[in-house]
């Protein structure tokens, strides 16, 4: 299941259905990753983070998940997984995005959702637009996310 | 016709979000298709001469400059992704 959408998601709903879905399955990782106010750049509590954008190129977005979706199956013995990513206005503590991987065993469903996780921060087409109280600014991209990348090709 | 899209930061830079426009004669790739398009947008010229500052799909895969166009090529110029 891979979904971009605007509206909030249901962990337990998402679960459910990663079970469902896998049949037998004697592991399913979830992850979830959340709107933070202090954004960890600066981390500058005189600056707090009121809101966060989030734009996406539709059409090009489905395309790049379902492929790291593809590579993540091609590598793991996956039972079901699930890629839900959220655009639009966010604000501080709410969910963004969160992959679900059910696998016959734990490492290939913590591997497969880290991957997952690791591949949709840089290669898939969405851009963060932070607003302070000082303002709104574009997240830069960070190495630290380029170096996860390189983790998996080695 | 190619068809061309704007994200995010470059979108405001450029103020423009897409815009159609035929192949340019002697416009063969995406070096080409980036140069004649700054000529009339120096804003887009100085994406350019950043590092990593302005990534391009082409038909909404990315691709590198040398890249060859052809007519009807949907391409899309953005800043790195930031998603997750």
């Amino acid at each position: 299941m891979i979904l971009v959408q605007e509206q909030d998601f249901d962990l337990a709903q998402v679960y459910q259905s990663l079970r469902q879905e896998a049949g037998d399955p004697g592991a399913i990782v979830t992850f979830t990753g959340l709107v933070r106010e202090l954004y960890d750049q600066d981390s500058d509590t005189r600056n707090p983070v009121t809101g966060l954008f989030l734009e996406h190129y539709p059409g090009m977005t489905e395309k790049c998940l379902e492929d790291i979706a593809q590579q993540a199956r091609n590598r793991w013995p996956l039972q079901a997984l699930c890629i839900i990513h959220r655009v639009g206005d966010l604000k501080p503590g709410d969910q963004i995005v969160m992959v679900g991987t059910a696998s016959a065993h734990r490492h290939a469903a913590f591997d497969a959702a880290l991957f997952m996780m690791d591949y949709l921060k840089s290669k898939a087409p969405f851009w963060k637009k932070q607003q302070g109280k000082q303002g709104a600014e574009w997240v830069a991209s960070r190495d630290s996310d380029s170096e996860a990348i390189a983790r998996w090709q080695k | 016709m190619l068809k061309i899209h704007y994200f995010a930061s470059v979108r405001e830079a450029l103020d423009r979000t897409e815009e159609s426009l035929e192949l340019p004669a002697g416009v063969e790739d995406v070096a080409g298709l980036v140069s004649h398009l700054a000529a009339k947008n120096p804003a887009l010229q100085a994406l350019d001469n950043s590092s990593n500052a302005l990534l391009v799909a082409v038909n909404q895969t990315v691709v590198d400059r040398s890249w060859k166009l052809s007519e009807d090529d949907e391409v899309a110029f953005f800043p790195p992704m930031t998603g997750g």
